[in-house]
């Protein structure tokens, strides 16, 4: 499988994102500059972590129009693998390529450390090599991260199961307490109706290596990649 | 030219932390009246355009493209000739 890291002006994971894919994964990848209108033929596409255009507006909404997400929307209807995490998430939101909007945390807070994740679903190429249940532990690092969506949209995503992962307690336990931006549903990631696209607030790429004392991240690659 | 005045405030039915957060901050400082307050966004834009219909038209579509996110925001706005804004 080769992958592609579309990289924005402002977007500040990219490097961790390629680091994990080609030094950790031994996968082939390469950097898009946002301005490109053609993608490199990949199966996999991540939008990584960041501030695309200082958040001006509101997170994501600028950097959906770059050239190249409309490369990866067509890579994403072709049924290939795209995943938005952090401010790719709110990228793929703003998109459409996902359902809902993010708003502030709750807090107003921005919020950086691990958190616990349940799984809640596994029948996705991201999710597959893990079971239903499972608590991973992979790192938060965002101000909008307020997951909202309407009624009928929250409903519609519970009964075709796309609700990937939920934040929770370290015993898997679902509260407000364990919520870190008040996000509807407890809601952490979420994929799209083809299951192709997935986007999430946590970062796998800084969960996937013993020294950065977490590697729960890499269920997530290895899922894609040795399916 | 034309002067659009755009106001966009999160819908009624999307909580508004920010706002409240302002709330209660007013609230104590000794503002019992204060009963809701919401956080917006406001435009000033310029724009050109034949008469105020087409810049109406013009504003309408720049807000449903990018200005808005129609999942959690609502929007309203004036267009006035340059020169002759109304006041607010």
């Amino acid at each position: 499988m080769k992958a592609a890291v579309v990289v924005f002006p402002g977007s500040n994971c990219d490097t961790d994102c390629y680091h994990v894919l080609s030094n950790v994964m031994k996968t082939p990848v390469a950097y898009v500059w946002h301005k490109e209108r053609i993608l490199p033929k990949v199966d996999l596409v991540v939008l990584p972590g960041g501030f695309s255009y200082g958040d001006y507006l509101r997170t994501g909404a600028v950097a959906r129009f770059s050239p190249a997400m409309e490369a990866v929307k067509k890579h994403a209807d072709q049924g290939r693998y795209v995943i938005g995490i952090c401010n790719g998430f709110q990228i793929l939101l703003e998109a459409g390529l996902l359902p809902g909007a993010m708003l502030r945390n709750r807090t107003l807070r921005f919020v950086c450390r691990h958190v616990w994740l349940r799984v809640e679903d596994v029948h996705t190429v991201y999710t597959r090599k893990m079971a239903k249940g499972d608590i991973l532990c992979i790192p938060i690092a965002h101000g909008e991260g307020n997951y909202y969506c309407d009624e009928d949209t929250l409903r519609l995503m519970q009964d075709e199961s796309r609700i990937l992962f939920r934040y929770c307690s370290e015993g898997g336990i679902l509260g407000d307490a364990y919520n870190p931006n008040g996000s509807t549903d407890h809601i952490a990631g979420i994929t799209n109706k083809k299951r192709n696209v997935l986007g999430m607030m946590p970062h796998p790429e800084r969960a996937s290596e013993r020294i950065l004392g977490s590697t729960d991240g890499r269920m997530i690659w290895e899922s894609l990649f040795e399916g | 030219m034309y002067k659009a005045m755009i106001n966009v405030t999160l819908k009624k039915s999307v909580l508004d932390p920010q706002g409240q957060t302002v709330l209660r901050a007013l609230e104590t400082l000794g503002f019992q009246d204060a009963k809701d307050l919401r956080v917006g966004k406001f435009f000033e834009l310029t724009l050109e355009a034949q008469d105020a219909d087409q810049a109406a038209r013009q504003v309408r579509a720049m807000c449903e493209k990018l200005l808005i996110n129609p999942v959690i925001e609502e929007y309203s706005f004036q267009v006035a000739k340059e020169g002759n804004v109304p006041k607010s």
